[in-house]
């Protein structure tokens, strides 16, 4: 009847989990039955489709740039330890949290992993810069027919040159999180859990 | 097989003389034999107990903390407007036109994984998730293996409701649904004085009442002063098609649907011999001037009976009060809401009619160990002045929303199936455009 979606999880996989993305077992339990209501094919991974249904998602301006970001490049099914993987992101940084016993040497809510996440956003063909034509993308996406082309030329234009220190004409990550280095991403990109 | 059949008949013959005296008669004239009462208290008792063993096994702050709250995330309630400018705010500002920042996507992205990890839409088509186990194995989401007296008890469940329970409560829809076939046909033969009138309602009423006790139906109805008038239109919120039942064990209403094959469409046709209901064809369906003008032709006759209508147009899971559809707010008359709410405890009634067909959901409902729910009768509603259809939809909808304790939400019941609109998202890039060239914008 599905409704013992928990049962599906075993007990090595929410640990390995834990371990890995920081998430507590409780948490760990709750997504993986939301996990589990959004994949309607049930075969244990949602693709992009399972994502659009959710109107809220759906209206959202960069609603698909997000649903990619869950998706490794070129496939089109993501599992449950992919998806938690991504959602890691925005666990809080809790201040007392000590990553010694991590297996990779930052944990994945760390503001350098928060910032990467939003860069991603923009970088489109993932080549860890953005272009002047990736950004007007983004900007499309994000204002609708609202602006004309002109502007938002005018407005990727500067918003390069403001960034870019090296003159390539791209934004490198280092620029990145050069120009957002006073913005409190921690706190902006962060999820609270009632439990 | 002499034996067999000998010992057979007998069994029967009891079987159906203490069905007929213990529940039919009684629910037919409506009274209370005090046999429900002793049964919910039994299970109440029961299912506290049940509780306290699951709280006592697991940590008990765990437990307290969830039954806080249901929700697994705290929503950000504030508007695109100020978290924009919030995240600008540590940037240097600039003379020029273009307020553009790298910064502003963190808005969006946040939003966006607020809404994987918990939308205020998707969680209204699934049932409502309970915070005690009510010894269903059905509703058994994250309760693991408590103790062997839990689970002693729940075999007692299964045993008590599958095969004492069930088969007693389809024998009664049985009878029930058959009396209303023949009571009405037998009805629909008289000639039209007012006794007809009487004579349908009370067969309607009988069978209604049958109904119900054969899905150990426990009803209790508010403001009974405020129920429906003839030539009104009753609205209320959808659960399932059992709501039909629940509201017409205290009243006789005209129904209005879709002309069905089947069982259903016996039934239909019975019931449209004694009084007068509103079938509609597939195909008249989508002609809404149609629909509107039959509804208002039954509504503008006064000795007619009063119109049911749900409004959200599909089955929500009872946790909230999704958009009211205007159509049935156009047609003019005086509005009568009515707010349903059920006690998931004892059953859920929501209908998923994304996974189960009609059939096995009415052995689920059998099956579950009651439904309880409160019905509120609310003061009767009109159009006021400088209104138009949708905003009276959503001033009868918030009255219901806050009567039955259900969230209001302004979303499409429809979003159960169809696509969100597009014109939802222009919306959210017009306002965000206003941040990026300020309120001069040229275009």
């Amino acid at each position: 009847m599905g409704s013992r979606a928990s049962s599906l999880l075993r007990e090595e996989d929410i640990e390995e989990i834990k371990k890995e993305t920081g998430f507590s077992h409780s948490q760990i339990t709750r997504l993986y039955s939301r996990f589990h209501s959004l994949d309607k094919g049930e075969n244990g991974a949602l693709s992009r489709e399972d994502f659009q249904r959710i109107p809220e998602l759906a209206i959202n301006p960069l609603g698909d740039r997000i649903i990619n970001a869950f998706f490794p490049e070129g496939e089109d099914q993501v599992n449950f330890r992919g998806f938690m993987r991504t959602l890691a992101h925005f666990r809080p940084v809790e201040d007392n949290e000590k990553n010694k016993d991590l297996t990779s040497g930052e944990p994945l809510n760390s503001r350098t992993n928060k910032l990467h996440f939003a860069f991603q956003l923009y970088d489109l063909d993932r080549d860890d810069k953005i272009s002047r034509d990736e950004l007007l993308q983004v900007l499309r996406m994000m204002v609708g027919v609202n602006i004309s082309d002109e502007q938002l030329g005018s407005i990727a234009d500067r918003t390069i040159q403001e960034a870019d220190t090296n003159g390539d004409m791209c934004i490198s990550f280092s620029e990145f999180t050069k120009v957002l280095e006073k913005v409190d991403v921690e706190q902006k990109m962060s999820i609270r859990f009632l439990h | 097989m002499e034996g067999f059949w000998a010992v057979f008949f007998p069994v029967l013959r009891v079987w159906f003389t203490c069905l007929v005296v213990l529940i039919m008669l009684p629910a037919m004239f409506g009274i209370s034999l005090g046999i429900t009462e002793t049964y919910m208290k039994i299970l109440l008792k029961t299912l506290e107990w049940a509780t306290h063993r699951i709280q006592r096994a697991s940590r008990a702050e765990e437990i307290l903390k969830r039954s806080a709250s249901n929700g697994l995330i705290q929503r950000n309630d504030s508007s695109l407007e100020q978290e924009i400018e919030e995240l600008r705010r540590n940037r240097p500002k600039t003379a020029e036109r273009g307020d553009f920042t790298l910064s502003d996507v963190l808005y969006f992205s946040t939003r966006g994984i607020e809404s994987i990890v918990e939308d205020d839409v998707t969680q209204r088509f699934t049932s409502e998730e309970l915070v005690s186990w009510n010894l269903l194995t059905r509703t058994n989401n994250n309760f693991q293996y408590i103790s062997l007296r839990l689970t002693v008890l729940w075999g007692v469940g299964v045993v008590v409701r599958y095969c004492i329970l069930l088969p007693l409560r389809i024998t009664l829809t049985a009878i029930g649904l058959s009396w209303l076939v023949i009571g009405t046909t037998m009805v629909g033969f008289l000639p039209n004085f007012r006794v007809k009138g009487w004579l349908s309602e009370l067969v309607h009423l009988m069978c209604y009442r049958i109904c119900a006790r054969g899905l150990s139906a426990t009803i209790h109805y508010h403001n009974k002063q405020n129920r429906p008038k003839r030539g009104g239109i009753c609205v209320a919120n959808h659960t399932s098609p059992i709501d039909v039942v629940i509201l017409a064990n205290d009243g006789c209403y005209a129904m209005v649907g879709q002309v069905h094959g089947g069982l259903m469409g016996v039934l239909q046709r019975a019931m449209e011999r004694s009084c007068p209901h509103i079938w509609f064809e597939r195909a008249e369906m989508r002609d809404r001037h149609l629909v509107t003008q039959r509804l208002r032709d039954h509504v503008n006759n006064k000795t007619k009976l009063p119109i049911l209508i749900f409004p959200e147009g599909t089955c929500i899971n009872n946790t909230s009060v999704m958009m009211f559809k205007k159509g049935s707010f156009e047609i003019g008359g005086t509005i009568y809401p009515v707010a349903i709410k059920y006690d998931p405890q004892f059953g859920d009634a929501f209908w998923n009619s994304s996974k189960y067909s009609m059939v096995s959901y009415l052995l689920r409902m059998m099956t579950s160990w009651a439904i309880v729910c409160n019905v509120w009768y609310l003061p009767p509603m009109t159009q006021e002045e400088g209104e138009d259809a949708v905003q009276f939809a959503n001033r009868v909808k918030s009255t219901i929303a806050q009567q039955g304790g259900l969230v209001d939400l302004a979303w499409d019941g429809g979003l159960k199936r169809a696509k969100v609109k597009e014109s939802f998202k222009e919306q959210q890039q017009k306002k965000y455009s206003h941040m990026v060239v300020g309120d001069d914008s040229s275009d």
